[in-house]
């Protein structure tokens, strides 16, 4: 049994946070760059600047995006690994302590009331318990601007593989202006309807246009991303050929009765950060 | 590329002259106000009571911009989703309101709403920090309990905007789907 104090995953939790609002990943912005090949008039000037800003944010340790979200961590803990103390305390001390000390936006608050918690917390922990001695943790700062336009349908089986990529291609056609395009599209297929979500939730942790292993799955994501960028909505819905980076699609076993699909949007300001303890 | 330069605030005669696809850059006064301002807005334009602030040929961005770090004027402050403010939009167009800034689509009863009189200007969302660099004066004008959601008065230095609805009722986010559909 390895001994983990709890401090250890506050500390990483807070750095991770900080680290993560300030800088995009190199392979989304690599996408970026990519997609600016092929935009010209309003939608090249909005990715020249996402990219301008970005490149400002990491130079400054400032957030890229004002809407730095509500604190989404991934930890999949080792069985082999014993926390001594909080583990959903400490997540929830490190991501207060990061939008405290680094100026974010506290944006989490009571659904109803709208009183603010003034912590950003509770982080929306999500915690998997996998074989070994490590722990894995992600954490995802998830601007709302994105998220409001993500979706789930219980689709019938006889629906098939057209049934999912129309309810892709009608998500993002109706949502994908809003969401700050180019955008990210997590797809989860299968499972329950809480698991389809928290599967399409996990596709944005990919690397951006990393293809599934699956052969199936790698044709859709494929199929889907032409569909979508055929569109025509382009970079902040300006008109283009770039409305989405990458589709990343996932599944699990179903019911026989049952066809659910989760699409979870996700802004070119993709943030995510990792790390192993 | 060119931009135009854009004077706030704007009047509604000036507001006529900007068509939508233009790149313009904004200079001047405009107002920070998000969800919950609007929502207190609208109830006091319900309840016959001044506004925080005058409406007429007034300006307002949708932002909530984070906490000012040492040495920060402002912290960064995008553009939030136009499209949750719709419905309060029309009372302030009723009142005045020239412009607004944000980013994504808006309603059709919005834009029709906008015919004559209004448009709205587009800024990249997700480019907070840049964006910033343009607010050049801040001003708490109300609702300093609201946090992040407190109406600011701000300064805009040359902001890059983009026109996505005018006063002639020209809308990028549907010409985009026109155009698509249409194939050219």
């Amino acid at each position: 049994m390895r001994i983990v104090p709890a401090s250890t995953i506050k500390e990483a939790v807070a750095g991770l946070f900080i680290d993560a609002v300030c800088s995009l990943p190199k392979d989304v912005l690599n996408a970026i760059e990519k997609a600016k090949k092929e935009e010209t008039g309003a939608a090249l000037m909005a990715l020249e600047q996402i990219l301008e800003n970005s490149r400002l944010a990491n130079v400054s340790r400032r957030p890229c995006c004002q809407d730095t979200g509500l604190a989404i961590v991934f930890i999949d803990l080792g069985e082999q690994v014993h926390i001594d103390g909080s583990l959903t305390k400490a997540v929830d001390e490190g991501a207060a302590f990061a939008y405290e000390r680094a100026y974010l936006r506290k944006s989490a608050l009571s659904p109803l009331t709208r009183e603010n918690t003034l912590t950003n917390t509770p982080a929306i922990l999500h915690l998997r318990l996998v074989e070994g001695d490590k722990i894995n943790i992600s954490v995802m700062p998830k601007g709302f601007g994105s998220e409001n336009m993500s979706a789930l349908k219980m689709l019938k089986p006889s629906d098939g593989v057209e049934g999912v990529l129309g309810f892709i291609v009608e998500t993002v056609k109706a949502n994908a202006a809003n969401a700050c395009p180019p955008v990210i599209i997590g797809v989860g297929i299968g499972g329950t309807m809480e698991a389809a979500a928290l599967l399409a939730k996990r596709q944005l942790l990919r690397e951006t246009g990393k293809k599934s292993a699956s052969a199936l799955l790698s044709e859709l994501e494929e199929e889907a991303l032409k569909r979508v960028n055929s569109l025509g909505i382009g970079p902040m819905g300006y008109g283009g050929k770039t409305t989405a980076l990458a589709c990343h699609i996932a599944e699990l076993p179903t019911h026989i009765a049952g066809l659910p699909v989760a699409l979870n949007m996700q802004c070119h300001c993709s943030r995510h950060k990792s790390a192993e303890i | 590329m060119q931009a135009k330069e854009v004077k706030l605030p704007l009047s509604n005669k000036e507001a006529l002259l900007l068509h939508t696809g233009e790149i313009v850059s904004l200079f001047g006064t405009a107002y920070l106000a998000r969800d919950a301002a609007h929502k207190r807005i609208a109830e006091c334009l319900e309840q016959k009571k001044e506004p925080p602030f005058a409406l007429s040929d007034a300006c307002i961005f949708y932002a909530g911009p984070c906490p000012a770090a040492p040495g920060e004027l402002i912290g960064p402050c995008g553009p939030t989703s136009s499209s949750r403010m719709d419905k309060y939009t029309i009372p302030l167009l009723d009142c005045g309101l020239s412009a607004m800034i944000g980013k994504g689509r808006r309603s059709h009863a919005v834009v029709e709403a906008m015919r004559g009189r209004a448009v709205y200007f587009a800024v990249t969302g997700g480019a907070a920090l840049i964006i910033s660099k343009h607010i050049v004066e801040v001003k708490e004008v109300a609702y300093p309990e609201l946090g992040t959601e407190a109406v600011l008065k701000i300064k805009l230095n040359g902001l890059k905007a983009v026109v996505a609805v005018d006063a002639h009722c020209n809308d990028i986010f549907s010409c985009a789907e026109v155009k698509n559909e249409r194939n050219c």
